[in-house]
């Protein structure tokens, strides 16, 4: 142990931390050498392969997930353009059953209306002709009375019946002639 | 080694020599050469599970690796060069990291105990290998004129400290930018392992001076100083591939 350290610190006054020995300086140079050869050639070309992998595989999902986002998306706008054509269908048809209501009604009405005015152009005729034959009938009975007030007055002389009819009519028809100026 | 009368074994300069385990036609092959060897087998090892078969879906050890390199990758590399730019730049920039902080890291794992990049020879190789890179790409990407004009920081709007500026700009990139680049790491490396050292013989030797708070307290700083080298490894790997990154920047920018 003492030769031992003697030896070494015999060594160690002709030693120089700062300057290299050959041998280690080759054995530095091998053994780095086959470092990097390792890494260049073969381990970094490997692990590069696999990570631009990785790299594809990550963005093959993420392009997938937009490509299905997508698709959501337009069966989504399918579903709305449905929901609101529905809507407008509904909307429509409400519309049309108000209108076919109203016109219903309204040709009812004029329906109604149409009926009244016929019941009472009815009414109104019936009443003319009721009228009409009852002038009639008044002016043979006023005539027929007249005559024979006028006969009772005058004696049988206008018995003639010709022309007791003339005078008669004459007679009546100027006086519709001045009712008819009066009204 | 100087001897103070209570007999401490400092530990020094000695911490660092290793006998050759064993010798091959004068060829010394010592316990550093062991580890760096192993080095190089567990990285290529890890990331041969971690990538060999490789899957979309990956596994643990696939995870783990993905994130070292995806670390690397995009927080230093993209970073500091883009990523249209940096991408080729990736493999050298990986194998560097893994490669330095595996070295590092054996400081701390028990049997090896010793960090392969606090012996020189080491981060000498690879701020050699970054150097000769950014050299190369420099004269292939300005010409030769271009070339000094880039590591001089050529700027004729300076006017007359130009010169000035020029011999400085090209001392310190030509060539003490190597050597501050390898020694940055192996520094940090040596000073650690020294510490790691020290506390752990000073507890040994205090403990069997029946000095038991002492052994304590230096056991504790053994225990604090482990926690603190791991920091120091992952912190000295990353800024050893963020440096070796703006070098190769520095030869892809145009000049101005």
């Amino acid at each position: 142990m003492i030769a031992n350290l003697a030896q070494l610190a015999a060594e160690e006054t002709k030693q120089n931390p700062l300057v290299p020995a050959g041998p280690e300086l080759l054995i530095g140079t091998i053994a780095f050498a086959i470092v990097f050869f390792f890494f260049w050639k073969k381990l970094l070309p490997n692990i590069n392969k696999v990570l631009e992998e990785r790299r594809a595989a990550i963005e093959g999902g993420i392009e997938e997930a937009d490509a299905m986002k997508v698709e959501a998306q337009s069966v989504l706008e399918q579903y709305k353009a449905q929901l609101a054509e529905a809507r407008h269908e509904a909307a429509r048809l409400r519309q049309e059953a108000q209108e076919q209501g109203a016109a219903l009604i309204a040709e009812m009405r004029a329906e109604g209306q149409r009926q009244r005015e016929e019941i009472v152009t009815a009414g109104h005729t019936q009443i003319e002709a009721d009228r009409k034959a009852a002038a009639q009938t008044l002016r043979q009975d006023v005539g027929k009375l007249a005559t024979e007030l006028a006969g009772k007055l005058v004696g049988e002389s206008l018995e003639d019946h010709a022309r007791q009819s003339r005078v008669i009519d004459r007679f009546l028809d100027e006086l519709e002639e001045k009712a008819e100026a009066t009204r | 080694m100087s001897d103070n009368g209570c007999g401490f074994p400092a530990p020094g300069l000695n911490s660092f020599l290793f006998k050759p385990l064993f010798t091959v036609g004068g060829f010394e092959f010592n316990k550093v050469m062991l580890l760096a060897l192993v080095t190089t087998l567990v990285v290529v090892v890890f990331f041969s599970a971690a990538f060999g078969k490789a899957k979309v879906v990956p596994g643990k050890l696939q995870m783990v690796g993905e994130a070292g390199y995806d670390f690397v990758r995009r927080g230093i590399v993209y970073e500091t060069l883009g990523k249209r730019e940096g991408e080729k730049w990736v493999p050298l920039m990986v194998s560097l990291f893994f490669f330095v902080w595996l070295m590092n890291v054996w400081s701390v794992i028990p049997l090896a105990q010793f960090p392969v990049s606090s012996v020189i020879a080491f981060p000498m190789v690879l701020a050699a290998i970054v150097y000769i890179t950014w050299v190369a790409l420099t004269f292939k990407k300005h010409g030769f004129v271009g070339f000094f004009k880039n590591v001089t920081g050529y700027d004729k709007s300076l006017g007359a400290v130009l010169p000035l500026v020029m011999v400085i700009e090209f001392f310190s990139n030509l060539l003490v930018r190597p050597f501050t680049h390898a020694v940055r790491l192996f520094a940090n490396m040596f000073a650690g392992h020294l510490m790691l050292v020290m506390f752990t013989v000073a507890s040994w030797y205090l403990l069997n001076s029946w000095l038991v708070v002492g052994a304590g307290v230096s056991f504790l700083m053994t225990v604090a100083m482990i926690l603190f080298e791991l920091f120091v490894q992952a912190v000295q790997a990353y800024v050893f591939v963020l440096l070796a990154c703006s070098y190769i920047q520095g030869a892809l920018a145009e000049h101005h």
